[in-house]
C-alpha cells in the first residue's frame, strides 16, 4: 500500500515536470514568433513619430494603399463566386468524373503563383496593370476558397435541404436561404487566406508589373539596402495584415454552423446534370485550362524552343539538391518547434496555451518580407554572425510555415487521446513505452503532413530566400527567378516545371485532407 | 376515402434493389407506421412519397393527385407535404422563431401569430423563439421540427424515425404527444422506424417491410397476433413457433394440444404463441381457468431478469428445444426449477 501510495506521488511529480519543460518550450517557441511583430514596434519607436509619419504619409504609400485595396476588392469577390460556383457544380451538379475535376480545382495550387505570373505575360505580353494581376491573381488562388467550400457542402446535412424543399422552397431559393448561410465560414476563411496571400506575394505581380507594398519593399531593401523607408512600408504592410485578420474576425459572427442533433447524416446523392450538363462541364474545363492548362502549355512552349540547350544539368541539379536539403530541414525544425505547442494545446488546453498558440498562428499570417526583414535587421544588428546563413534562412521558413506544422501536429496528437496511453499504461507499458508506441505512432501522420507542407511551401518560396539565402545559394526558385528577371524565359522554364512536379503531391494532399474532412476518402 | 395510394413502387440504385413493388394505402386522418429492419427500403420509401427521390416505375398517388408516375414527378416543393426527419435538421443558422416560420411567406402579416400557435400547439414555451437550435434539449429540437413542417397545415405528415435520437422516456412521451397532436388536427401521418413496438403504439395502421415490399399491412393487434408468416411474427415480438398437425380446433405440438380457431387451415403447419402466452404454472396444480390448461412440464434452465418482467428459457422435458415464457419479475422462478406450463388463447396457425 505505501509502496504505490509513494509511486503515485513520484509519478505526479514526473508528469508535472514533463509538462513544465512543454510548457517551457512553448512558450520559448511563441516568444520566438513574436520577433517579427517586436521588429515593426521597435523600428517604430526608434524611428520617432515625426520621421515615421513623414514616411508614412506621403502619395506613394497613398498609391499602394489605393492599389493593395483595389487589388483585395476586385479579386476576393471573384474567386469567392468562382469556387463556389466551381463546388455547386463538382459536388452536386451529377457531372461524370467529379473527383477529377475536384481534383483539377485543387492542383493550381502545385503552381506557385510567380510562375502564374510568368506563363500569362509570356501569353499576353502587354498584360499588366490591375486588370492583369486580378485575372492572375483569381487563376492562382481560387484553389484556397474552393477547398473548404467544397469540403463543407460535402459534409452539410442534405436533410436540411430536403426540409426546406418539403417547406415549399424551389432550388434557387434553397441555396440562397440554406446552402449558402452554412458555407459562410468556409468563404470567410478562404478569403482571409487569399487576402494575406495577395498582400505577401512578390512574384506575381513583378511579373504583372502591378505595385504593392510587398514588390515595393523590395525595391526599397535592393536599393537602399536596410533603410528605415523599407521598414516603414514594412510596418504599415503589416497594419495591412491586422485589418484583414480583424474584419474577418469581426464580422464572421458567432453562429453555430455544425450539424445539430445526434446521429450521422445521410450520404449525398448529387442530382443526375440532364441538360444542363454541358454547361456546368464548361465551368471547371474552362477554369483548368486557364490555370492549369496556360502555365503548362507555356512551360512546355519555352522548353520546346529553349531545346537541348536550356538543360544545363549541373546547374539545376545543384539547384535541385540544395532546394530539397534547405525545404527538408526547414520542415524538421518547423515540426520539432511546432511539437510543444500542439501537444499543450490538446492535452492542456487552456486560456494561457490559447494566447501562446495565436501568437504562432499570426505569424503565419505576417508576409515573407516582413519577416525577412526582421531577420535582416536584428542578425546585423544583434548577431552579425548570422547574418546571411542558412540558419537564418531555415529560422525565417520556420517562421513563416509554423501554422502550417501546428495545424496538422493537432490533429494528429487529437487522434491520440490521454485515454489511449492510460489504457497502454495500464498494461504494463511505462510512461515513455506508452508515449512511444501509442501517442507518438497515432500522432506521426498528423506530424508527416505537416512536415510534407511545410516542406512544399519552403521549395517555391522566393521573397525571403532572396533576401536571406547565403551568397551562393541557389533554390529553384531562386534560379527561376534569377533567368527570369534576365527575361531569359526558356533557361527558367526547367526549374519551373520541376517546382510544378514537385508541388503536385501537396495537391493531391490537400485534395483527400478536404475528402476526408466530410468522411468521403 | 385513401389520402395515400402507392402502387407498386419500385426503386433500384445500381445494383441494390430498394424497392421492389411496394404498394400501400393510408386513410385520411390515419397513423401510418411503416416498420422494418434496416435495408428494408423504408426509408426509401418515404423519401419518395416526399418527392426527394423519383421511383423507377410505380405511382403515388396523394388527395387523389398523382405526384409521381414512374420518372415523372412532382418535384418535392410542390407536393406540400411535411417532413420531419431523423434528427429534426434544424437549419442552425437561424433562430427557433425563424426555422418554425421557415416555409410561411417572408412578409405575411400573421406570421408571428403562427409561429406563436405553431409553438402552442407542439407544447413549446415561447420564450425559446429567440433560440438557436443547439440551445434546445433532443426532445425540443424534435418539436421544433414537427412545429415547422406543420407551419403551412400539410394534409400528410412523413415522420422519419423522429424519434430514435430521444432517450428511452422521453421517448415514449414525445410519441404520445406527437399521435395525440396529429389525430386531434386531423393529419394523416406516415412514420418509419425500425422499432416494432414504437410502430404498434403510435399507428392505426403498421405497415411490415421487408427486401422492398410491404409484407403485411393492417391494424396493430391483429399484425401482433396474425401475422403472415414466420418472419413477420419475429420481427413485431418475440415468437414461438413450432411445427404442428392441426385437427379441427387443436394442435398436436411439442406442447401437447393447444386450441386453434377452427377456421384455421388444417393438416401439418406451423404455429405461432406469443411467449405472453404461456403461463408458468406450479409444477403440481391442476386445471386453472386463468392460467390456462396445464400442457406439459419443464425445467428453467435460463433467466432474463429485466425487473418488470422475466423471460425465461424452459427446457421440456420430452424435448431438447427450449421454450421462451414471459413472467412477472416478482414471482419468477428459480434457475433449475421444474415447473408446468399452461397457453392462454389460442395459437396462431401459418397458412405457410
Amino acid at each position: 500500500m505505501l509502496t504505490t501510495a509513494s509511486g503515485g506521488a513520484v509519478q505526479r511529480r514526473h508528469a508535472t515536470h514533463r509538462v513544465s519543460w512543454v510548457g517551457l518550450g512553448a512558450l520559448a517557441v511563441s516568444l520566438f514568433t513574436l520577433l517579427p511583430l517586436g521588429f515593426i514596434v521597435w523600428v517604430g519607436v526608434a524611428t520617432g513619430w515625426e520621421t515615421a509619419a513623414a514616411m508614412i504619409f506621403r502619395p506613394r504609400v497613398g498609391e499602394l494603399l489605393l492599389n493593395t485595396a483595389l487589388l483585395t476588392a476586385a479579386t476576393l469577390p471573384l474567386c469567392i463566386v468562382l469556387a463556389i460556383a466551381l463546388a455547386w457544380v463538382i459536388e452536386r451538379g451529377g457531372l461524370p468524373a467529379a473527383h477529377v475535376w475536384a481534383w483539377l480545382c485543387a492542383a493550381p495550387l502545385a503552381v506557385p503563383a510567380f510562375v502564374q505570373g510568368y506563363a500569362w505575360i509570356s501569353v499576353l505580353p502587354g498584360m499588366h496593370g490591375l486588370g492583369g494581376a486580378v485575372v492572375v491573381s483569381v487563376l492562382a488562388y481560387f484553389p484556397f476558397l474552393y477547398l473548404p467550400v467544397a469540403a463543407t457542402l460535402r459534409r452539410l446535412d442534405p436533410g436540411l435541404e430536403d426540409c426546406a424543399a418539403a417547406l415549399g422552397h424551389g432550388p434557387w431559393r434553397v441555396f440562397f436561404g440554406v446552402v449558402l448561410p452554412q458555407l459562410r465560414l468556409a468563404i470567410w476563411g478562404g478569403s482571409l487566406l487569399v487576402g494575406l496571400h495577395l498582400l505577401a506575394e512578390y512574384g506575381l505581380f513583378v511579373m504583372i508589373r502591378y505595385d504593392t507594398f510587398t514588390t515595393a519593399i523590395v525595391d526599397q531593401f535592393q536599393s537602399t539596402f536596410n533603410g528605415p523607408a523599407a521598414n516603414m512600408l514594412a510596418g504599415v504592410l503589416v497594419v495591412c495584415c491586422f485589418v484583414l485578420l480583424g474584419v474577418e474576425a469581426g464580422t464572421r459572427g458567432d453562429e453555430r454552423y455544425a450539424r445539430v442533433g445526434s446521429g450521422a447524416a445521410r450520404p449525398l446523392r448529387p442530382r443526375r446534370a440532364g441538360k444542363w450538363l454541358l454547361l456546368m462541364l464548361l465551368l471547371p474545363a474552362l477554369t483548368a485550362m486557364l490555370s492549369l492548362g496556360v502555365p503548362l502549355l507555356t512551360l512546355t512552349s519555352w522548353l520546346v524552343r529553349g531545346g537541348s540547350a536550356v538543360w544545363n544539368l549541373g546547374e539545376i541539379f545543384n539547384a535541385l539538391g540544395q532546394t530539397i536539403v534547405w525545404a527538408t530541414l526547414a520542415a524538421l525544425l518547423t515540426t520539432l518547434l511546432a511539437m510543444p505547442m500542439a501537444w499543450l494545446s490538446i492535452r492542456a488546453p487552456g486560456r494561457l496555451q490559447r494566447l501562446l498558440e495565436s501568437s504562432n498562428y499570426l505569424v503565419g499570417a505576417l508576409p515573407g518580407i516582413v519577416i525577412a526583414l526582421a531577420l535582416v535587421t536584428i542578425t546585423i544588428r544583434v548577431a552579425p554572425l548570422l547574418y546571411q546563413t542558412v540558419f537564418t534562412l531555415l529560422l525565417a521558413y520556420a517562421l513563416m510555415f509554423l501554422p502550417r506544422a501546428l495545424v496538422s501536429l493537432r490533429a494528429g496528437f487529437a487522434q491520440a487521446p490521454v485515454e489511449l496511453e492510460q489504457a497502454a499504461r495500464s498494461l504494463g507499458r511505462t510512461p515513455m513505452q506508452a508515449l512511444w508506441q501509442i501517442t507518438l505512432r497515432l500522432a506521426a501522420p498528423g506530424a508527416a503532413s505537416g512536415a510534407a507542407l511545410v516542406f512544399l511551401a519552403a521549395t517555391n518560396e522566393l521573397t525571403a530566400t532572396l533576401l536571406l539565402a547565403p551568397n551562393g545559394t541557389h533554390t529553384l526558385a531562386t534560379m527561376f527567378w534569377s533567368y527570369s528577371s534576365e527575361l531569359d524565359y526558356s533557361a527558367s522554364a526547367p526549374y519551373a516545371l520541376i517546382m510544378v512536379l514537385l508541388a503536385l503531391p501537396l495537391t493531391w494532399l490537400l485534395h483527400t485532407q478536404s475528402q476526408r474532412a466530410s468522411g468521403q476518402a | 376515402m385513401n389520402l395515400l395510394e402507392l402502387q407498386s413502387i419500385h426503386k433500384q440504385y445500381g445494383s441494390v434493389v430498394a424497392l421492389n413493388g411496394a404498394s400501400l394505402q393510408a386513410e385520411a386522418g390515419t397513423r401510418t407506421a411503416i416498420v422494418g429492419a434496416s435495408g428494408s427500403g423504408k426509408t426509401t420509401l418515404l423519401r419518395i412519397i416526399a418527392g426527394f427521390e423519383a421511383p423507377d416505375a410505380g405511382q403515388v398517388r396523394v388527395d387523389g393527385r398523382v405526384l409521381a408516375d414512374g420518372a415523372t414527378m412532382v418535384p418535392a416543393h410542390q407536393r406540400g407535404i411535411g417532413y420531419v426527419p431523423q434528427d429534426g435538421a434544424l437549419f442552425p443558422h437561424l433562430s427557433v422563431a425563424d426555422n418554425v416560420g421557415f416555409g410561411l411567406p417572408r412578409h405575411a402579416p400573421d406570421r408571428a401569430q403562427r409561429v406563436n400557435e405553431l409553438m402552442d400547439m407542439v407544447a413549446l414555451d415561447r420564450s425559446m423563439l429567440t433560440r438557436r437550435p443547439h440551445q434546445l434539449s433532443g426532445g425540443q429540437q424534435q418539436r421544433v421540427a414537427l412545429a415547422r413542417a406543420l407551419a403551412l397545415k400539410p394534409r400528410l405528415v412523413l415522420l422519419d424515425e423522429p424519434f430514435s435520437a430521444l432517450d428511452t422516456g422521453l421517448r415514449a412521451a414525445t410519441r404520445k404527444a406527437v399521435a395525440q397532436l396529429l389525430s386531434a388536427a386531423g393529419i394523416t401521418s406516415v412514420l418509419v422506424t425500425h422499432d416494432q413496438a414504437e410502430a404498434l403504439s403510435f399507428a392505426d395502421q403498421v405497415a411490415v417491410m421487408r427486401a422492398g415490399v410491404i409484407a403485411q399491412a393492417g391494424p396493430p393487434r391483429e399484425l401482433y397476433q396474425r401475422p403472415i408468416d414466420a418472419a413477420t411474427a419475429l420481427f413485431l415480438g418475440d415468437a414461438v413457433v413450432l411445427p404442428a398437425l392441426i385437427g379441427d380446433d387443436q394442435a398436436e405440438c411439442a406442447l401437447g394440444r393447444v386450441p386453434v380457431l377452427a377456421s384455421s387451415p388444417k393438416g401439418q403447419h406451423q404455429i405461432m404463441l406469443r411467449p405472453e402466452q404461456l403461463r408458468l404454472l406450479p409444477a403440481h396444480d391442476g386445471a386453472d381457468a386463468l392460467r390456462g390448461q396445464p400442457l406439459c412440464r419443464g425445467i428453467v434452465r435460463e433467466c432474463d431478469f429485466t425487473g418488470g418482467d422475466c423471460l425465461l428459457s424452459v427446457e421440456i422435458i420430452a424435448d431438447a428445444a427450449p421454450l421462451l415464457v414471459r413472467c412477472a419479475g416478482i414471482d419468477a422462478p428459480v434457475m433449475g426449477a421444474a415447473v408446468q406450463i399452461g397457453v392462454v388463447g389460442t395459437a396462431h396457425v401459418f397458412a405457410d
